[in-house]
C-alpha cells in the first residue's frame, strides 16, 4: 500500500474512532435522568433525591452531582441513546446467535426486505431502461415524457407509499408484490434519466463515423450507444438500489407489517426498544452498503472488461 | 363502453398532436417545449377521468381527477395549516440548518486535508444509507411536534451537501490559486474571490438534491408519530379512512411544493452562476 493510501486508512479510522468516542460520551447525559429515576427506585442515594427536582435540571450538571452513576448509563435496558457496545451486542445476538428462521432474527427480517428490494429494483430497472430507449429513440417520447421524468424527481414520491400498499391490499394483492411496486416506482425514474444522458454520451464524432461505415440504427444501438452508456448506467444503478431499499423499508410501515427491517423499526419505536430500532437501523445501513458496494464491483469488472476503467 | 372508447380515442388525438409537433417545422422552439409534455400531461388525466367513470372504478382504489380537484378545492385550509406544519416548519428550517451546518462543516474540511481524508469517505458512506430510518429515534428524542421533523431533515440533508460543497471547494485549478498566491491574497480572500465562486455549481447541486431529501423527511418523519395536523400525519390516517380523494389532494400539494421549492433553488442558482457553460447554453 502507498504511503497515501495508508494515511487515507489512518484518517478515516481517526474519524470513525472520534464518531464512536463522543457517541459515547453522548449515551452519559442522554441516558442520565433515566438511570438516576432506576437507583431511586432501588433505595439508593440520589443527588438530589426526588425527581420532581432532577426533572429541569441540566443533564450536565446530574452527571457532575452523581458520577458513578456513569457507569449504568451505557448499560440500560431502554436507554435514550443505546451505547455502541449494546448495539454490536444486539446485532450480534439477532443474527449469529438466533436461527434465521426465527422471528427475532435480523438476517430473517433483512431477507424480507431485501426481497422486495431486489425485485422491486429489477422491475424497475427494467422499465427505466425500456423507457430511456424510448425517449432516445422518439422525438416524440422525448418531448412529451422526459420533462415529467425530471420534474418527478423533484416530487417526494415516498408519499405515494402508505396508498399504493392500502390500494392493493383492498384488491387483494398483498405480501411482497406492494412493497416492491414502491421499490420499483422509486428506483425508475433515476435510471431513466441516468440511462437517458449515457445513451446520448456518444459525441456527434462518432455517430458520424457509424454513419460512413452504414451503420442502421440498431448496430448503431448495440455497438455505440449501449456500450457507451455503461459507466452513467451503473452510477444510476447505485443511487436506484439505495431509493430501492429506502422504499421497501417505508412500504414497511404504513400497514403494520409484522417482518421486515421497517416493521422493526416501527415496532421497536411503539414498545421504546431503542436497542432494537438501532440495531434495525445499522442492519439496513449494512444491507445498503453491501448493495452498493456490490455494485461497484459488478461495474469494474464490466467496465474493465469493456476496456474503459480509468 | 363509450367513455373507454373515449378514452383511446382521446389517447389517439394527443398522440398524434404531439407527434405533428415533434416532426413539424417548430420542433425545436420553445412554444412546443413547453406544449409537448402539457399535452401528454393533459391526455393522462383526461384518460384517467374517463376510464374510472367509463369502469366504474371505487373510490378507495382510484378516485377520478375531478374528485380530487374538488376535494382539493374544498379542504384548502386542511391542506394550508398541513403545509405550513410539514414543509414550512418541518422540512424548510431543516433544510436550513442541515445545509448551513453542512456548509461550514465543508470549510473545515476543506481547510484540513487530514479531515478531508477521513470525513469524505464517511460522507460518501452515509450518504448512501437508508436515513429516514434514524426517524423514529428522533421522534422519540425531540417529540411529535415539528422539531423532530427538523432533526431528520438535518441528519438527511447533511451529507450529500457535505461531499458536493466539499468537491466544489477543490473545482479551483491549481493555475488559478497560484495567480491567487502571486497577488499574496489571504486564504479568506482567495476563499471568498475565487473558491466559493468556482464551488457554486456543486453547491447548487447538493442544494437541488436536498431540497426532495427535505421534503421526503418531513413526511415520512410523520408516519412515526405527529401532532394531528402534517401532511404525512393526514396522508396516514386518510388511508386509513379510505378517503383516498383527500391523499390525492395531500399528493397534489407535496408535487406542487416540491417543484416550486426546487424551481426556487434552481432559480436562484441561475443568478449565482450565470457564468458557468451549463447556464449559457
Amino acid at each position: 500500500m502507498t504511503s497515501a493510501g495508508i494515511k487515507a486508512v489512518w484518517a478515516v479510522l481517526t474519524v470513525v474512532g472520534v464518531i464512536i468516542l463522543f457517541w459515547y460520551a453522548a449515551s452519559v447525559p442522554m441516558n442520565i435522568k433515566g438511570v438516576l429515576t432506576e437507583f431511586e427506585r432501588a433505595g439508593e442515594q440520589v443527588d438530589p433525591p426526588k425527581a420532581v427536582d432532577r426533572r429541569d435540571m441540566s443533564e450536565f450538571e446530574l452527571v457532575i452531582d452523581n458520577p458513578y452513576a456513569i457507569d449504568e448509563t451505557w448499560e440500560q435496558d431502554r436507554p435514550r441513546l443505546p451505547a455502541p457496545h449494546q448495539v454490536a451486542e444486539e446485532l450480534w445476538d439477532t443474527t449469529v446467535e438466533k436461527k434465521i428462521t426465527s422471528k427475532r432474527s435480523l438476517i430473517y427480517h433483512s431477507w424480507v426486505t431485501l426481497s422486495a428490494t431486489i425485485l422491486g429494483f429489477a422491475i424497475g430497472t427494467g422499465l427505466g431502461i425500456l423507457l430511456a430507449v424510448g425517449i432516445v429513440h422518439s422525438r416524440v417520447m422525448d418531448l412529451s415524457v422526459m420533462p415529467w421524468a425530471i420534474v418527478s424527481q423533484t416530487i417526494p414520491i415516498i408519499a405515494l407509499a402508505p396508498m399504493i400498499i392500502v390500494v392493493l391490499y383492498s384488491i387483494g394483492i398483498q405480501g411482497i408484490i406492494p412493497k416492491a411496486i414502491i421499490s420499483a416506482y422509486l428506483s425508475f425514474f433515476p435510471v431513466v434519466v441516468g440511462m437517458v444522458k449515457g445513451l446520448r454520451s456518444p459525441d456527434a464524432m462518432q455517430l458520424d463515423l457509424l454513419r460512413t461505415y452504414n451503420a442502421s440504427r440498431s448496430q448503431g444501438f448495440w455497438k455505440l450507444r449501449l456500450p457507451a452508456s455503461m459507466p452513467y448506467l451503473f452510477t444510476s444503478l447505485k443511487i436506484g438500489i439505495a431509493a430501492s431499499l429506502v422504499g421497501a423499508i417505508v412500504g414497511e410501515l404504513p400497514t403494520g407489517a409484522v417482518a421486515g427491517l421497517g416493521a422493526r423499526l416501527l415496532a421497536g419505536s411503539y414498545y421504546g426498544q431503542t436497542v432494537q430500532i438501532w440495531s434495525a437501523l445499522f442492519a439496513a445501513a449494512i444491507l445498503a452498503a453491501c448493495l452498493v458496494g456490490l455494485l461497484g464491483l459488478i461495474e469494474r469488472a464490466v467496465l474493465k472488461r469493456m476496456g474503459m476503467a480509468q | 363502453m363509450i367513455p373507454v372508447l373515449g378514452a383511446i380515442g382521446v389517447w389517439l388525438f394527443g398522440w398524434w398532436l404531439n407527434s405533428r409537433l415533434a416532426c413539424g417545422p417548430y420542433a425545436d422552439t420553445k412554444t412546443v417545449r413547453f406544449l409537448a409534455p402539457l399535452i401528454f400531461g393533459l391526455t393522462v388525466i383526461a384518460i384517467w377521468e374517463l376510464l374510472v367513470r367509463g369502469l366504474d372504478v371505487p373510490l378507495v382504489i382510484l378516485p377520478a381527477p375531478s374528485v380530487i380537484a374538488v376535494r382539493f378545492a374544498d379542504s384548502l385550509p386542511i391542506l394550508w395549516a398541513d403545509f405550513v406544519q410539514t414543509i414550512i416548519k418541518g422540512a424548510l428550517s431543516g433544510y436550513i440548518i442541515g445545509c448551513g451546518s453542512a456548509f461550514l462543516m465543508a470549510i473545515a474540511v476543506d481547510r484540513w486535508d487530514f479531515l478531508r481524508l477521513g470525513l469524505l469517505p464517511v460522507g460518501n458512506f452515509v450518504a448512501a444509507l437508508p436515513i429516514v430510518g434514524t426517524a423514529p429515534i428522533l421522534v422519540m428524542w425531540f417529540g411529535f411536534d415539528w422539531h423532530s421533523k427538523a432533526a431528520v431533515v438535518v441528519v438527511m440533508v447533511f451529507f450529500p451537501m457535505l461531499v458536493n460543497t466539499v468537491a466544489g471547494l477543490r473545482e479551483a485549478t491549481a493555475m488559478q490559486r497560484d495567480l491567487m498566491e502571486t497577488y499574496a491574497a489571504t486564504y479568506w480572500q482567495s476563499f471568498l474571490k475565487l473558491r466559493l465562486p468556482a464551488a457554486m455549481p456543486f453547491i447548487f447541486n447538493g442544494l437541488k438534491i436536498s431540497t426532495t431529501l427535505a421534503l421526503i423527511g418531513a413526511i415520512v418523519a410523520e408516519f412515526f408519530g405527529s401532532p394531528t395536523l402534517g401532511m404525512g400525519f393526514r396522508i396516514s390516517t386518510s388511508v386509513g379512512q379510505l378517503s383516498l380523494d383527500m391523499v390525492w389532494a395531500e399528493i397534489v400539494v407535496a408535487a406542487l411544493a416540491g417543484t416550486a421549492f426546487y424551481g426556487l433553488v434552481a432559480m436562484i442558482e441561475k443568478g449565482v452562476t450565470f457564468w458557468h457553460p451549463s447556464q449559457r447554453g
